[in-house]
């Protein structure tokens, strides 16, 4: 399917550049809804990437490119269900994001997120999934999961780790504190800072770019450099699933949900 | 040097043109999410804008319980 438009998200494709732009709100909240579309964008994919070189990830929300998981939703279907099936419930999703998201990390195509404002959580990670980010100088970035009891289990830990110092990994992950763009950029995470509202211009002059170069070559040049870390992915899978039983992550996810702020991450 | 007073008055009036407040009705001590009418993400967004004015970073947790104008200056004040 070359254009789609679904409840959550979008795509089309046009001169060898293909745009997914994430729309759901508040902030793009991953739950149900996004994972199917999404699962949707990387069925297409494979006849999408034959015309294409580049694939850009933005978000039509001006709150910010995605707030991580739908944490309501993962409370409440988990309430509603009996407690000896919450748990393979959680791994199904985790398992079936993981999929999504290693496809996206795989594609033979130069991937770019165009993020701004709030970038946490399962946003961050589907961000880190990209080749490059592309940042307004208003993003932030931020795992807050274990404010909750919980590791993010996107594949952030993993992937993170592939592209920066453990150091900053730690300091992100242990505090669960948000940094701006500039930081983000110092630290190796962000490739370009854009000014306000500029982070999808510079993506698609960036795509433009990188579409000059020959398919398989970039192709081959980033299977070279950035493996998918299939195995500490996995791990990610098996210790998110362990955590999420511990009585206290349900007392997290609780307080959370009953939080009246319109978008309750600050600690 | 930077005084705190100096400090306050900028964070005054960055808060006054970026939520459109008259700067003449914010005071040092105002509960900054009252007075400016902001909710946790305003707050992150001006948290951002301070960073830039000032050229800091400036941890989210060290802001944990302040919502005043003169205690989110000593924090700025304490990383300058």
């Amino acid at each position: 399917m070359k254009t789609f438009s679904g409840k959550t998200l979008s795509w089309g494709a046009a001169d060898g550049t293909i745009e997914l732009v994430l729309d759901r709100a508040p902030c793009n909240e991953i739950g149900s809804a996004t994972l199917g579309e999404l699962e949707q964008f990387v069925a297409a994919l494979g006849s999408l990437e034959k015309d294409s070189h580049a694939l850009i990830i933005s978000s039509a929300r001006k709150e910010g490119f995605c707030a991580g998981a739908d944490l309501r939703e993962l409370y409440r279907r988990s309430q509603a269900m009996p407690a000896g099936k919450r748990l393979a419930s959680v791994r199904e999703f985790l398992e079936r994001i993981h999929r999504v998201m290693n496809a996206i990390d795989s594609a033979a195509l130069t991937t770019i997120a165009a993020v701004h404002g709030v970038t946490f959580g399962g946003g961050f990670e589907l961000a880190l999934t990209c080749d490059l980010i592309v940042a307004d100088k208003m993003a932030r970035f931020c795992f807050p999961e274990l404010r909750l009891g919980l590791i993010p289990g996107f594949g952030g830990i993993p992937r993170l780790k592939r592209d920066l110092g453990n150091a900053v990994v730690r300091d992100l992950l242990l505090t669960g504190r948000s940094i701006n763009a500039s930081k983000a950029q110092s630290v190796g995470l962000v490739s370009q800072v854009t000014a306000e509202g500029d982070a999808l211009r510079v993506a698609r002059a960036t795509a433009a770019q990188v579409n000059k170069f020959d398919r398989d070559t970039a192709a081959a040049a980033k299977r070279f450099i950035k493996p998918v870390p299939r195995e500490d992915l996995r791990r990610e899978i098996d210790i998110f699933c362990d955590l999420f039983t511990r009585p206290a992550v349900g007392a997290g996810l609780r307080k959370f949900v009953e939080s009246t702020d319109a978008l309750p991450y600050l600690p | 040097m930077t005084t705190i007073e100096k400090t306050t008055d900028e964070v005054l009036q960055l808060a006054s043109a970026h939520f459109k407040v008259p700067r003449e009705q914010l005071r040092a001590d105002d509960d900054f999410f009252k007075t400016l009418g902001i909710n946790s993400l305003q707050a992150l967004d001006l948290l951002t804008r301070l960073e830039q004015h000032f050229h800091i970073e400036l941890p989210d947790y060290e802001l944990q319980g302040v919502n005043d104008f003169r205690t989110l200056a000593e924090r700025i004040q304490s990383r300058l």
